[in-house]
């Protein structure tokens, strides 16, 4: 029974008004085959539980070192403990032991049951505003049957959806999924297929493709593009991927959306070190200039949201 | 904002609040003359009469709506014969850093040599005080309960409809009528109701003489005015206060004098708690407003010059300040003028109109502390006006708050009232439900449900002060399950409430027999009819409220103690007393054990609202129904204004983690930093408490303005509203401001002087508020949307 599928989910928000119309939940399914530079919630990367360490909430009553059976906690000069990521297994002792909640666990397995329990509790306010679910990511569509599974469900229960997603996916699959989805929130970041390679990871053919072929069967596109100084913010870029867009018929919306330092503190809560360390949001003339070059080739465009 | 209006708002926001013996003195003066000589209605009649006569009236330049309660703009009035301030009393007002009012030595010394000497003994403080049993006093001074009638008269009245269709000469033939039909030979009261009649009867003169005197004045000014404007704008002036209040209003301006002088008649007469309130304000001048605009006599503009000049004498008169004062105890200036917009008419259609939209600018140009207003939501008030007053939010005055006008009037049909009455009715001081015009619905004070749940856990003794206070409800570490403990509460509840009941009826026969209010019960329905004061049973409807503080506390408390102690047993109950007799010193492994690993109110968990709802239940079963003094009974109110910071300051730790002497919960919010599911989380909890119930819950949000950008933010909220409201919630109310600006305003107040916030069911400016309320309001749960 689909009920039973199950996937890594690294979040759950509900209230969430920024990820498609009315007021949604969005589901962060844990897992990205792309490395963004800019990604704020790097956390979502790996397919993999991951600890995530705040020292600052961090009591000192030792309760962690003593729950960990891999010894992978110690205790810090400054009162508070080291991890050794390298010896911990992610068992989650330490996270049930430690009630300052300093360490926790980003990232653990749903079944579309669980999921769907707290996806219905606030359908009212889907009902009243237009909203719905939002997939998201990581990348939505690397975990395919627990994806279609949720979107089955949802559609069973008449709750609207979307799929936030890079479009890095097999066609196969995208498609497969868009006979489930009632919007795709599509991310655009950068048109040169190189430049792309270099800043997220992988080329970009797949994904431009992978929107043709969305539009070519009518499914309604909201296109996301991040704004990243340095990165994809130039006037050829800007006015390629504006170019772009207006070739698909089946687009609803165009966001700009600002680049935003707020992932920064969860590199470091992961052990990790932040690409874009220096890199401040962009003005809002700046957001003004770059939503002017997106809209040349006749695009209607938003800032933000 | 017009150059006149702007002139008469700088005015009105620069003054300093004063204290202001005249109306001590003019009483005391009458009293001692003539004290004895009437029956106490007529007696009071006269006595409202003779400061018509005799107070200084005042006109000030660019005014159009015309009076003041004081001498002059934000000089406040006293009344001794209810509470008589001492010198300390004064001396601490003038000198305080936060809510000063300025004392000038002389009133000082007419306070010492004239007031003073009269009233020591005589007002209504001291008598009650007097009488007052000890076992009362005790849970009083520990913080169970507070008690209006101590400090002010009783209040919270709002009017109909009713004052634009007679004037005072209107009501005195009624009350003419009513004295000759009264039958001596059959009714036992009549003689009583023949003194109350006329004391009416002399209230209406009193009122017609007031404003002739303002005529008068303005006649006179106009003789010497220069400016051929002004001559006329003085003259237009002196006509209007011919007219009103002897007569029914004609036009919006006389529409709006009439109101404030009968404003200005009740806070003269007596000081209820809660002002005094227009009720549906843009209900009732919808038709001046149509009639006037279609026949080319106002247009819009003019229309809302008059609204903010109005606007303005409101906020000319803060609130009285209280007696028996601590430097600590700053309270606030406003005086809770709620004004309802929108709402329903009488006969369930949308109440909205043209002024419902010329009102919402006028309070967000003028972002003034009074009066404050309230959007009454139905499911028939368009979205169009749900989003104007999104956009007043939006700019961060923490008004309008909003109601859901249907369930206001649930709420009222489930005590009796028909629903024509309750669609009229609706919400005045912060959230207080009532039928406007028509009903005396007295607030009676607040209870610390927190506070018994102390008790419980100590039984009977007031870990404070370690008297025993309370019922001895056992020892809980014999206590063998949570409905053990559960009951021990329900009982210490009946004891406590059952303590305050007793005391309040005392307190409302006083009132009844010794402060009638003769004015307003003139302009109450049903007064003049059945020969009965306000305050004796005489509106239509008498409700008395007592307002329940805490639930969130106490519900996360006692989620701690059922989950932990009785049901997964992790922690012993003698471990957990130990901790809070600590407070919590050396135990904060526990306390986070306890404030992480608990369910808790705000979160839609079934687990800690189902304990909500039957802490709900179980003081529903305690108050409602139980029988008043007046022919009618008590209900359930779930507010807490400020009062939550008061009572915190009496609790020691709380099982949810609290710390001792912190705030608890307010209104029916949750408990600071428990709801982590975001608002519709809070919204769904909230939802599940069977709100029509109450006479009002009071659910504070706190938004990053980033939420609410653009007409899709403005338009989510709306939404937001609409779901809780399809819930069945009464109220929500909106901070949207940042943590940033409220630590930047803290350390450079003088540059965020009218950053206005949502303190409880009102807003007050940020900087004028002490450190508690500020912390507590920067405690409170940002919501981010996400």
């Amino acid at each position: 029974m689909e009920w039973d599928v199950r996937g890594i989910v690294f979040d759950l928000r509900k209230y969430s008004v920024h990820d498609g119309p009315g007021i949604r939940t969005t589901v962060f399914l844990k897992g990205c085959p792309l490395a963004c530079l800019w990604c704020h919630n790097p956390e979502s990367q790996s397919f993999w539980p991951e600890l995530l360490h705040r020292p600052s909430s961090c009591i000192g009553c030792g309760a962690c070192i003593a729950a960990c059976p891999e010894k992978a906690l110690a205790p810090s000069p400054d009162g508070g403990v080291i991890l050794d990521r390298k010896r911990c297994i992610l068992c989650g002792a330490c996270c049930r032991a430690c009630v300052a909640d300093a360490l926790e666990m980003a990232g653990k397995s749903l079944s579309v049951a669980e999921v769907m329990a707290t996806v219905r509790e606030d359908v009212l306010f889907y009902d009243q505003s237009g909203g719905g679910v939002t997939f998201s990511g990581g990348e939505p569509l690397s975990q395919p049957a627990f994806l279609a599974a949720l979107l089955r469900a949802c559609r069973g229960e008449e709750i609207a959806t979307a799929v936030d997603t890079s479009g890095y996916a097999p066609s196969e699959t995208l498609l497969a999924v868009a006979e489930l989805a009632d919007l795709f929130l599509y991310d655009l970041k950068h048109m040169d297929s190189r430049r792309h390679e270099e800043v997220a990871g992988v080329p970009n053919e797949l994904i431009l493709e992978n929107a043709r072929l969305l539009s070519d069967r009518n499914v309604p596109l909201w296109i996301r593009i991040p704004l990243i100084p340095g990165i994809n913010d130039d006037e050829r870029n800007l006015c390629d991927t504006g170019a772009f867009v207006t070739t698909l018929q089946s687009v609803r919306k165009v966001s700009l959306l600002p680049y935003h330092p707020s992932g920064r503190d969860k590199y470091r809560k992961l052990g990790r070190t932040y690409a874009l360390s220096s890199l401040a949001t962009p003005s809002s003339e700046e957001m003004e200039r770059a939503a002017e070059l997106l809209s040349r080739s006749g695009l209607s465009v938003t800032i933000g949201g | 904002m017009n150059e006149r209006v702007k002139r008469l708002r700088h005015l009105s926001f620069e003054t300093a609040p004063s204290f202001s013996a005249e109306r001590a003195v003019l009483v005391t003066e009458f009293y001692r003359e003539n004290a004895g000589r009437y029956s106490v209605p007529v007696l009071r009649a006269l006595n409202f009469k003779n400061l018509c006569e005799k107070k200084t009236i005042y006109i000030g330049e660019d005014e159009l709506v015309v009076g003041e309660r004081g001498p002059a703009p934000k000089a406040v009035s006293t009344f001794p014969e209810l509470t008589c301030h001492s010198v300390e009393d004064l001396e601490v007002l003038n000198t305080r850093s936060m809510q000063r009012y300025l004392v000038d030595p002389k009133d000082v010394e007419l306070y010492r040599n004239v007031v003073i000497p009269y009233w020591q003994g005589r007002s209504m403080r001291d008598r009650a005080f007097a009488e007052i049993p000890q076992g009362w006093k005790d849970l009083y001074e520990a913080g169970l309960f507070t008690e209006f009638m101590e400090q002010r008269a009783p209040g919270h009245t709002s009017l109909d409809g009713t004052i634009y269709r007679k004037g005072m000469l209107d009501f005195k033939k009624e009350i003419a009528e009513a004295r000759a039909a009264l039958d001596f030979l059959n009714d036992p009261e009549a003689t009583e109701k023949d003194e109350e009649l006329k004391a009416m009867g002399i209230s209406c003169d009193a009122a017609i003489l007031f404003a002739e005197r303002h005529a008068a004045l303005a006649e006179e000014m106009a003789a010497s005015e220069k400016d051929p404007l002004r001559k006329e704008e003085l003259l237009q002036i002196a006509r209007v206060c011919h007219h009103v209040p002897a007569h029914a209003p004609r036009t919006f301006w006389e529409a709006l004098q009439m109101y404030w002088f009968v404003h200005l008649g009740t806070i003269t007469e007596l000081n209820g708690w809660d002002a005094m309130s227009p009720g549906h304000l843009d209900q009732h001048l919808a038709p001046f407003y149509e009639a006037e605009t279609a026949a080319g006599t106002l247009d819009r503009d003019c229309a809302k010059e008059l609204l903010s000049c109005f606007w303005i004498k409101v906020n000319n008169t803060p609130a009285p300040p209280k007696v028996g004062v601590t430097a600590a105890e700053s309270g606030t200036y406003n005086d809770f003028t709620n004004i309802n917009l929108g709402g329903l008419r009488p006969d369930g259609s949308d109440g909205s109109s043209e002024v419902s939209y010329i009102v919402l600018e006028v309070m967000d140009e003028l972002r003034l502390l009074q009066p404050q207003g309230n959007v009454q939501v139905s499911t028939k008030t368009p979205d169009r006006l749900l989003k104007a007053a999104g956009r007043v939010i939006r700019n961060g005055l923490g008004y309008p708050s909003l109601f859901n006008a249907d369930v206001v009037v649930m709420e009222q049909v489930r005590v009796g009232k028909t629903p024509e009455d309750a669609r009229e009715g609706g919400t005045s001081g912060c959230v207080e439900t009532g039928a406007f015009g028509k009903e005396a619905y007295l607030l009676t004070g607040y209870l610390n449900v927190p506070k018994v749940l102390e008790l419980v856990l100590n039984n009977g003794t007031d870990p404070l002060s370690g008297k025993k206070i309370g019922m001895e409800t056992g020892d809980p570490r014999t206590f063998a399950s949570f409905d053990d403990l559960y009951a021990a509460f329900e009982k210490q509840l009946a004891f406590v409430v059952d303590t305050k009941i007793q005391v309040n009826n005392y307190l409302e026969r006083m009132y009844a027999r010794y402060a009638p209010a003769p004015f307003l019960s003139v302009v109450i329905a049903d007064c003049i009819e059945k020969g009965k004061d306000y305050y004796n049973g005489g509106p239509r409807y008498n409700t008395t409220y007592i307002q329940c503080c805490g639930i969130g506390t106490v519900t996360d408390s006692m989620s701690v103690l059922k989950k932990h102690v009785f049901e997964e047993k992790t922690v012993p109950m003698e471990t957990l007393l130990g901790a809070l007799a600590k407070n919590w010193e050396g135990e904060e492994q526990l306390r986070l054990f306890a404030f992480n690993r608990t369910p808790f109110y705000g979160n839609d968990d079934d687990y800690a609202d189902g304990i909500m709802r039957r802490v709900y239940d179980s003081l529903f079963r305690t108050i409602d129904g139980k029988p008043s003094t007046k022919g009618d009974t008590y209900h359930l109110n779930m507010l807490s204004t400020t009062c939550h910071i008061y009572f915190g300051k009496k609790l020691g730790a709380t099982p949810n983690g609290r710390f001792a002497h912190l705030p608890e919960s307010d209104g029916t919010s949750p408990s600071h930093g428990a709801d982590r599911k975001g608002p519709t989380a809070v919204i769904k909890s909230l939802g599940k408490m069977d709100q029509i119930k109450s006479g009002g819950t009071l659910l504070n949000q706190r938004f990053l303005p980033s939420v609410l950008a653009g007409e899709e933010g403005l338009e989510k909220l709306a939404q937001l509203v609409r779901s809780y409201f399809r819930l069945g919630g009464h109220h929500i109310q909106f901070n949207v401001v940042d943590t940033e600006t409220l630590r930047a305003a803290q350390k450079t107040p003088l540059e965020y002087r009218d950053l206005l916030v949502r303190v409880a069911g009102y807003s007050d400016y940020f900087v004028d508020l002490d450190i508690h309320h500020q912390e507590e309001i920067i405690a409170r749960t940002a919501q981010e949307g996400f």
